[in-house]
């Protein structure tokens, strides 16, 4: 037997050949969905997004491809946001507002509850969570729930908790840019840690395309 | 016809044990001061000897811990008659025999429960999960089918010609007799009803009265025996004694789960569903708990009721042991059956999350987001009902233009952030600019929102895009009346 027919063979499995995952949800970032295993973000899976300080663009990161989401009938759930996300820029967005759920849980452990539940429950396309724990064992569960219920899970931590590892199947580290982020991978299946990868988020959302009123303050 | 009696032979016990799997000596006693006899006893009492028709006072000296129950027929009655609503998920004709049997006419339904057997199968099943200990006999006949479920039977007589047969060995004691007229049958030699109906028909009319024969025409379909049909009351209301007091959500799960079975019996019976469900727990020490279910969608489904209540069992803080649980369902709504997908897999409808959420966090805790047609950014938004769509409210868009400054474009051409917060945050300011871990750097365009004169809650502000020292794209305004101060109401995340 030679080295063609092996290969040719399904009894040996190569870490490269990312036609082996399901296919992904198109991020909306072609650079992006090029480095993703299965093209995009995987659902039934749970990603991890390492953020320095809250609000530099992790949710403009995920925004187009909520918005694909929405257009099917499952949830979009919202796990104990640290704000209110704001329905004008979610619908500017066209993020279907009657898809989204909101879950504002009084204790951490309901927190991880409601989690677990709604990526089990197979009724939510995607899973945003902001936890407060970084307990491995409650993360790994989580995992287990993303992979039954079908659901894309997404927590948002903060970005100390990078040397920690985690039973998510894909980790990301955003770093803010002048205009956009950087998007370090740090954890994929069937690949390296990567990156970064600069994303320009003016374009799309945050700010402002100069307007004929504008005038300096 | 056919006519399935569920003979209840312990129903006067059951209805003091079937609020909790009970395992101590328990008897029903009748009759009063000396008299006062045993007239049923549980499993556990029969292991230690007690046998029913014995003197309380011998139950008393065999059994240490006996639990003794009046006998209570009013209360057995009630059971029937919620039994009687029960069944009428399998047929529309159910009559009562009091005390203690049902009679379903099921010749319409053994088709669509697929045979007589398996629906005799599925209303054992259904009586056994409530708590009942029921005997199953059908027959043609209504006075054949409680004759034969009265003797213990399993009998299935399906045709008439067959039942002399069959009924030929049943002893006199079915019939009812007086205690004279037992006597002279039982002095001319007549055991059984075959014996019975051997005997030439003129003679035993002049001898036993007229009765006897009819009672024996109508038991053999020769005339007929119209049963007067049970109508079920529109709404539900149970409760369920239990033989000890019970303090813990898990001991309180048993008896609710037989009600909610109950519940289920009653709502298939109507083919409805239900969006809110009463339950009160009742405390030895007056007062009650009361816990309301509100659901998504119209439900019946007892194991889904179940795993809800659960979640909502758990938060509950019972003051006292309860004694009793109450089930009120008031408000019976028609059930929309759901198509099944012929190629996706069943999936479960997607309203049990957002119930088993709420059951176990508050009906408040989870939401849905819709948009309103306003221009003060806080008012913009608002909590819906999930699912409920992104409905922009408003009607009084003609009012809101006029009352803003801000009318050049459209609200989708405008820079919105991701995150507002829930109250603007007041920042600190150095040198007439904006502070926050550092100076924040203003974008060029202002957005100036002046709005709300008509109620009072007006606002003027002039809105920035504001980047701060670590990145963040931030959403900040300066109050144009006032002492200017600077706020953060946003960010663009």
């Amino acid at each position: 037997m030679n080295l063609q027919d092996l290969m040719l063979g399904t009894e040996v499995w190569r870490a490269g050949a990312a036609s082996a995952f399901a296919p992904g949800v198109p991020s909306g970032f072609p650079q992006l969905d090029a480095l993703l295993p299965g093209g995009g973000w995987p659902p039934g899976m749970l990603t991890e997004i390492l953020v320095p300080s809250p609000g530099i663009g992790e949710l403009q990161l995920l925004l187009p491809a909520l918005a694909r989401l929405s257009r099917g009938n499952r949830w979009l759930a919202f796990i104990a946001p640290p704000h209110i996300p704001y329905a004008p820029a979610l619908a500017a967005a066209q993020v279907d507002l009657s898809r989204v759920l909101l879950v504002h849980p009084r204790a951490a452990t309901d927190g991880l509850w409601a989690v677990e539940q709604s990526l089990r429950a197979g009724t939510c396309s995607a899973v945003l969570a902001w936890p407060s724990t970084s307990d491995a064992r409650a993360l790994r569960r989580l995992q287990l729930a993303a992979e039954a219920g079908g659901s894309w899970g997404v927590l948002f931590r903060s970005g100390q908790s990078a040397d920690a590892g985690s039973p998510a199947a894909l980790r990301l580290r955003l770093a803010p840019t002048s205009g956009g982020i950087d998007v370090h991978i740090l954890k994929r299946r069937g690949g390296w840690p990567v990156g970064p990868v600069s994303l320009d988020l003016r374009l799309d959302h945050a700010v402002a395309v100069p307007a004929s009123a504008g005038s300096r303050a | 016809m056919l006519w399935l009696c569920l003979h209840l032979p312990d129903l006067a016990l059951e209805i003091f044990t079937r609020g909790a799997p009970a395992n101590d000596p328990l008897v029903v006693v009748c009759g009063n001061g000396r008299k006062r006899r045993v007239a049923l006893c549980n499993a556990a009492a029969r292991g230690r000897g007690i046998r029913p028709d014995m003197g309380l006072n011998a139950a008393h000296a065999l059994a240490g811990s006996l639990r003794v129950c009046e006998r209570d027929r009013e209360a057995e009655r009630v059971a029937l008659d919620r039994l009687a609503a029960w069944s009428g998920q399998f047929t529309s004709v159910v009559s009562r025999t009091p005390p203690q049997a049902l009679l379903l006419e099921v010749a319409g339904s053994c088709r669509l429960f697929g045979g007589l057997e398996r629906l005799k199968e599925m209303v054992s099943r259904g009586v056994a999960e409530l708590g009942y200990r029921a005997s199953l006999a059908s027959a043609p006949t209504p006075l054949a089918a409680s004759w034969l479920a009265q003797d213990g039977r399993e009998a299935c007589v399906t045709r008439q010609n067959a039942l002399a047969a069959v009924l030929a060995s049943l002893p006199l004691t079915c019939l009812g007799l007086t205690a004279k007229q037992s006597e002279t049958l039982h002095g001319m030699g007549v055991r059984t009803i075959g014996d019975c109906l051997r005997l030439p028909r003129d003679g035993l009319a002049r001898r036993m009265g007229p009765e006897l024969i009819h009672i024996l025409d109508r038991a053999l379909g020769c005339v007929p025996d119209p049963r007067p049909a049970f109508v079920a009351p529109s709404v539900f209301a149970s409760s369920l004694p239990l033989p000890g007091a019970v303090s813990t959500a898990e001991g309180l799960l048993f008896p609710v789960r037989r009600l909610l079975l109950e519940l289920e019996g009653f709502l298939r019976a109507r083919d409805a569903g239900t969006r809110s469900l009463s339950l009160s727990f009742h405390h030895a020490a007056a007062g009650t708990t009361p816990v309301r279910l509100e659901l998504v969608a119209p439900s019946r489904d007892a194991a889904y009721l179940t795993l809800l209540l659960r979640e909502r069992l758990d938060r509950v803080a019972l003051p006292a042991p309860v004694e009793e649980v109450s089930l009120h369902v008031a408000d019976p709504c028609p059930l929309a059956p759901r198509n099944l997908d012929f190629f996706a897999p069943a999936q479960a409808a997607e309203g049990m999350l957002i119930e088993r959420l709420r059951a176990r966090l508050g009906r408040d805790a989870v939401r849905g987001l819709g948009q309103v047609a306003e221009h003060r950014p806080e008012r913009a938004w608002t909590y819906a009902e999930p699912g409920s769509g992104a409905a922009v409210r408003g009607g009084s868009g003609r009012q809101l233009l006029q009352g803003s400054a801000c009318t050049s474009h459209g609200a989708e051409d405008r820079k919105r952030p991701l995150w507002l917060l829930r109250e603007p945050m007041p920042l600190e300011v150095r040198g007439e600019r904006p502070y926050l871990d550092g100076m924040l750097v203003l974008g060029r365009e202002r957005e100036r929102i002046e709005s709300g004169w008509w109620d009072g809650q007006d606002i003027a502000r002039d809105y920035f895009i504001a980047c701060s020292g670590q990145g963040v794209r931030l959403w900040v305004y300066r109050e144009l009346a006032g002492e200017h101060r600077w706020f953060l109401h946003g960010m663009f995340a």
